[in-house]
């Protein structure tokens, strides 16, 4: 009989829960992690890349972060084939803003918009929610620097540090701990998002080949996204191994250090 | 027969626009304000077909206001330009509007701007503009008067030099103007312009505008 109340989004369990819309939060839980950070001169997303495969094609220098607008891109975390539809309605409500004002549009309402599209799907009968979790990173001119998430509730807020997909509580209280208010520039942003990554994964050592990054600035009053090449990530990700082994040899040389100190 | 009129300052927009409600051959009122607020510093004058004045320019204000409430915050000054005047392109193949359009708005950032918009729906952003019978007499002398950086007390001579040239030249008299000055502090009405501040005034002196002309005009 647990099937009741599963088989359609609309209806309320009798303890008041939508079951369909859990489930699709849960979907988002196995997904690729996605984290972003804010900084004070910018923005960093962050994604880990599940499809790596010695035959694929690499000839898309970018398949988990999208830009939506000249001053917004986005990360997704979920069933791929639903972002592609979301991205697409992104770029969409992007683009029909900018035919009636001639303006790019502000971050929070194309979050907003999109996120009512996501909140009808968890409503309207028949159909089920998108599953998919959405990192916006923006600036405008009325808030400056922003970074949103969405889930597929139509739920969204603005942070300083989240992060979604696999693993992502574990995230976010790293982040917690190392995220450092109004002082972190864009380099310590780059830095802590791989530190993050690289506990967050699975994996031993982190490779350019498993996260693709972009960042957001502003130069000379224009909005610029860059996505990371191969390059500077692997720059990256050897920085933040030289440190890891840099610090774990100071803490050797400490524990070396106390033992003999104990003696006395 | 209607008169609209606006132009850029140092640091604020002027607009003045005339004051009948007429039809026909019959005057109804002398006391018509054809300007409505778009927001805290842009100012929207319309003229044309009096029904598409009122009902037009009621749904651009309401648009923008519901804008406001819904975002917290306003559009630039060319965001409300771009809306109304996509929104008029839209009508014109439907059912359109016959308004002519000057908007005037002082933005933080993007700074002061004055829009002309007529009922075809092509906007163009100037330094001055004028719509009706009247810019067909006052084009020529904003040509030679306006300048950039005209300060309030300038741009008040400037609109008195083009009302005295109308009230020289054009067969249809405008007995009253209202004017109001939009700056980065909001939209400051000013006392409306009357024939007798400017029957004496000079429209053809050369150099800077002289605040004393009293040089009697001959017709």
């Amino acid at each position: 009989m647990s099937r009741r109340y599963d088989s359609r989004t609309t209806i309320f369990s009798p303890e008041g829960r939508l079951y369909q819309v859990e489930y699709a939060m849960e979907a988002i839980g196995h997904a690729g992690t996605c984290l972003g950070i804010l900084a004070n001169d910018g923005i960093v997303l962050a994604a880990e890349k599940r499809n790596v495969h010695k035959l694929l094609d690499d000839v898309f220098l970018s398949d988990k972060i999208y830009t939506l607008d000249d001053n917004i891109a986005c990360s997704v975390a979920g069933i791929t084939s639903d972002a592609n539809v979301l991205v697409a309605d992104l770029r969409r409500i992007a683009q029909r803003f900018k035919l009636s004002y001639q303006e790019s549009i502000p971050v929070e309402q194309l979050v907003t918009n999109l996120c009512d599209i996501k909140q009808a799907y968890t409503q309207f009968g028949g159909l089920r929610p998108f599953g998919i979790s959405v990192l916006y990173m923006g600036w405008d001119k009325h808030y400056g620097f922003q970074l949103y998430m969405s889930d597929p509730s139509g739920n969204y807020g603005g942070w300083k540090g989240t992060c979604i997909g696999n693993n992502s509580q574990a995230a976010i209280s790293m982040l917690k701990q190392e995220y450092k208010e109004d002082e972190t520039n864009l380099n310590d942003a780059l830095k802590l998002a791989i530190k993050v990554l690289s506990k967050t994964l699975d994996t031993t050592k982190l490779t350019s080949e498993r996260v693709e990054m972009a960042t957001l600035t502003r130069q000379d009053d224009r909005t610029v996204i860059t996505i990371l090449n191969s390059a500077t990530l692997t720059k990256l990700c050897n920085e933040y191994e030289e440190e890891k082994a840099r610090l774990e040899a100071e803490k050797k040389a400490k524990e070396k250090a106390t033992p003999s100190k104990a003696k006395k | 027969m209607e008169f609209l009129i606006g132009f850029e300052g140092k640091d604020f927009v002027f607009l003045a626009s005339d004051t009948s409600a007429a039809r026909s051959i019959v005057m109804f009122k002398q006391d018509q304000d054809k300007m409505t607020p778009l927001g805290k510093n842009t100012m929207m004058a319309m003229c044309g077909e009096a029904g598409d004045v009122a009902q037009f320019s009621e749904y651009i204000q309401k648009n923008l206001q519901l804008y406001k409430i819904r975002n917290g915050y306003e559009l630039s000054t060319k965001g409300m330009m771009n809306f109304t005047r996509k929104q008029l392109a839209e009508a014109l193949r439907k059912n359109p509007y016959h308004v002519h359009t000057l908007m005037a708005g002082c933005d933080s950032t993007d700074g002061c701007s004055l829009y002309y918009l007529d009922y075809l729906s092509s906007s163009v952003k100037v330094p001055f503009a004028a719509h009706g019978y009247g810019a067909y007499f006052v084009l020529s002398l904003l040509d030679r008067w306006h300048k950039p950086d005209l300060t309030k007390d300038e741009a008040m001579i400037l609109l008195k030099k083009c009302m005295a040239e109308l009230k020289k030249r054009f067969i249809v008299t405008l007995p009253a103007m209202m004017v109001r000055i939009v700056d980065k502090n909001g939209i400051h009405t000013m006392p409306p312009l009357l024939e007798k501040d400017y029957v004496t005034m000079d429209t053809v002196q050369d150099g800077e505008p002289d605040r004393s002309i009293v040089r009697p005009l001959i017709l």
